[in-house]
């Protein structure tokens, strides 16, 4: 079981447009995610970390290569096959926070519930639960325009969890917010890996950012520069 | 891995279609204002349509009742056939003469009498006094079948039927207008050309409840109209009287064979006349109500389509103002799908919704217009439930593509809109 990585890419490559003004975003990238690893891509604006998050994340599909998900083939998957995916394999956190500006924090917490069929009682409470954990529970009927730009990420955060995800794709979590909100996203989403040996992908570019990984990718034009493993102090 | 999504997928359908529902009310009544002027369309084609309906239905049934009133014994029979049948309509086939009308009234012993009868409209005149009346051409057979009673004179005499002679009975209002209250037994009235003395002056029976005053009209002998008015020997219907007790269905079925044969029809051809009980007769007359309707409900559906239109519009507004909204759904796992149904069913509520704003406010007028033309209000679930279900079907039709769109989306290009 360990054995298996959770995300395994080959020779992926994602291209844009055709002929003289084909773009290669992904230009054949082999990575290989186990289990319980936080990784954090890095390079440069149009070094691809942002296309490649979204071939990881199922929301593009690569133009060749393959990409196995636990072990399942998933490059050739359509597009509603890669839903049912996103919807029970993946949790997403975007750098915009992405809530439902008019639904409570409770509600944006249980909309993936809500398309994994899960009665309303079954869904309020464990969107609670999963707002106890970020801390937020108090202000789980509270609009995102009521809360602070740290507290919505924490809802983002609460919202990627609450369906029991094997893996957290966060895409610049911490852009848009200031450094103690930032160190506060960090520490729980260390502690997440840490503590559930939750898989987490993280695009970034700060290098403080970064730092939380235990793994650090560099992209530059299309394809993997540096993979450096970080060695903890146990 | 696989199990679980299954069975998550069988008990949450309902759960899913429950939460798209109450989604899609929250989205309408979040623009409350805009959604109540989207379906304005819907609004005015249902409530016209229920409306329209419902007032024809009660003036039908009303006729009914009046024309039911005047006997369940009578039959009348006109040449031709309805314009929606295959045999010859009423403008081309041939009129019938007295000779038809007499040979009816022996043959048949369940006929009681038969009267011919022909028919025009001119002015008469009477002093300084005139009016346009109907002039009816006829013989006393007609008095005793549609049971006119005298209110002074006399009816015609043999002779005055035989030779043609220029004498009438008039009824009530033709009276009323004419000479007022003085006695009108014994004057001359004219009528185009022909000078005519009045011998006898109906009761009243009161106006007919499809809007006609059956008081209003002047009756002459057959001979007298055919020679002097319409200058010809048709007659254009007979009012046919079956015995009490008597079977009108096998009467008419005897009428029709009599008639063939009188008229030369070969078996196989189409009958070129009408026999008609009361109720069919009240159906000929309500005919010109039918293409009302029937000219009012194409305005309705042009109302109707331009609803629809209205709510393809205002959806495809929504769609755009929601990319975002749409992106996210798909990104956290919703498929093509489930915004499909997100905003079908969105689309479908709104134009519901319309269309029961339509069907109360197509019935409160329905109220008020039986009330204002005295005729039974009485709305037809049928009709109710067919507005409802066309409803549905306009959002459906017309929420399609605007859904399509949604459900088509990219979810990274979704997300990044702004």
């Amino acid at each position: 079981m360990d054995d298996i990585p959770v995300i395994e890419l080959k020779k992926i490559s994602r291209i844009y447009g055709k002929g003289d003004i084909a773009v290669r975003a992904l230009d054949g990238v082999d990575l290989r995610v186990d289990a319980g690893e936080f990784i954090a891509i890095m390079g440069p604006s149009g070094s691809g970390k942002s296309t490649a998050m979204n071939v990881i994340g199922c929301l593009d599909s690569p133009t060749s290569g393959r990409y196995r998900f636990m072990g399942y083939e998933v490059a050739g998957l359509s597009r509603d096959q890669r839903a049912l995916l996103r919807r029970h394999y993946l949790g997403f956190i975007f750098q915009g926070y992405n809530l439902l500006p008019r639904a409570s924090a409770l509600h944006n917490v249980e909309l993936p519930l809500i398309y994994m069929g899960q009665a309303r009682a079954v869904r309020r409470k464990a969107a609670l639960d999963a707002l106890r954990k970020v801390g937020l529970e108090a202000r789980a009927h509270h609009q995102p325009n009521e809360l602070s730009g740290g507290q919505q990420q924490r809802v983002a955060i609460a919202r990627a969890l609450v369906g029991n995800p094997k893996v957290i794709l966060a895409d610049e979590p911490t852009g848009n917010l200031d450094t103690k909100s930032s160190v506060e996203i960090m520490d729980m989403l260390r502690g997440l890996n840490r503590d559930s040996g939750l898989t987490i992908v993280m695009v970034t570019h700060e290098q403080d950012m970064a730092n939380y990984a235990d793994r650090l990718i560099w992209m530059v034009d299309g394809r993997i520069d540096r993979d450096e493993r970080k060695v903890r102090a146990a | 891995m696989a199990a679980s999504t299954v069975t998550n997928a069988k008990c949450g359908r309902l759960e899913m279609l429950g939460e798209t529902i109450r989604l899609a009310i929250q989205a309408i009544f979040r623009n409350a204002l805009r959604s109540f002027l989207t379906v304005l369309g819907i609004v005015i084609g249902v409530g016209s349509v229920i409306a329209m309906v419902t007032v024809g239905q009660g003036s039908t049934q009303q006729v009914a009742a009046d024309v039911q009133k005047l006997g369940t014994n009578i039959v009348i029979v006109v040449p031709g056939q309805d314009a929606l049948r295959s045999g010859p309509n009423s403008t081309t086939a041939s009129m019938f003469t007295l000779r038809i009308n007499d040979i009816l009234q022996q043959r048949i012993p369940d006929v009681v009498l038969s009267a011919p009868i022909s028919q025009t409209r001119e002015r008469v005149i009477f002093g300084t006094e005139n009016r346009l009346t109907d002039i009816v051409g006829t013989d006393n057979r007609y008095f005793q079948a549609a049971r006119w009673d005298l209110a002074a004179g006399r009816l015609f005499e043999p002779g005055e039927i035989a030779s043609g002679r220029a004498v009438c009975v008039i009824g009530k209002t033709v009276h009323e207008k004419l000479f007022g209250s003085g006695d009108p037994v014994g004057a001359k009235i004219r009528i185009g050309a022909l000078s005519c003395r009045i011998i006898g002056l109906l009761q009243s029976k009161g106006a007919s409840t499809f809007g006609s005053d059956q008081d209003d009209f002047v009756i002459m002998p057959l001979a007298t109209f055919q020679r002097r008015i319409a200058g010809n020997t048709d007659v254009q219907s007979l009012y046919v009287s079956i015995r009490d007790g008597a079977s009108v269905e096998g009467a008419m079925v005897e009428i029709t064979d009599v008639m063939r044969e009188l008229r030369r029809i070969r078996t196989g051809e189409d009958d070129d006349f009408e026999v008609l009980d009361m109720k069919q007769f009240a159906t000929m007359l309500t005919g010109i109500t039918d293409i009302l309707t029937g000219l009012l409900s194409a305005v309705a559906a042009v109302s109707l389509l331009v609803g629809g239109i209205g709510i393809m519009n205002i959806m495809l507004v929504s769609v755009t103002e929601r990319t975002r909204e749409i992106g996210i759904r798909l990104a956290i796992g919703a498929r093509s799908h489930d915004v499909l149904m997100q905003f079908l069913v969105e689309a479908i509520l709104l134009s519901l919704m319309g269309g029961v704003i339509g069907i109360v406010g197509g019935l409160l007028l329905a109220a008020a217009g039986t009330t204002w033309l005295s005729v039974p209000f009485s709305p037809s679930l049928g009709i109710v439930l067919a507005s409802f279900a066309f409803a549905a079907l306009i959002g459906i039709v017309f929420g399609y593509f605007p859904a399509r769109r949604a459900a088509r989306m990219d979810p990274i290009e979704a997300l990044r809109h702004e």
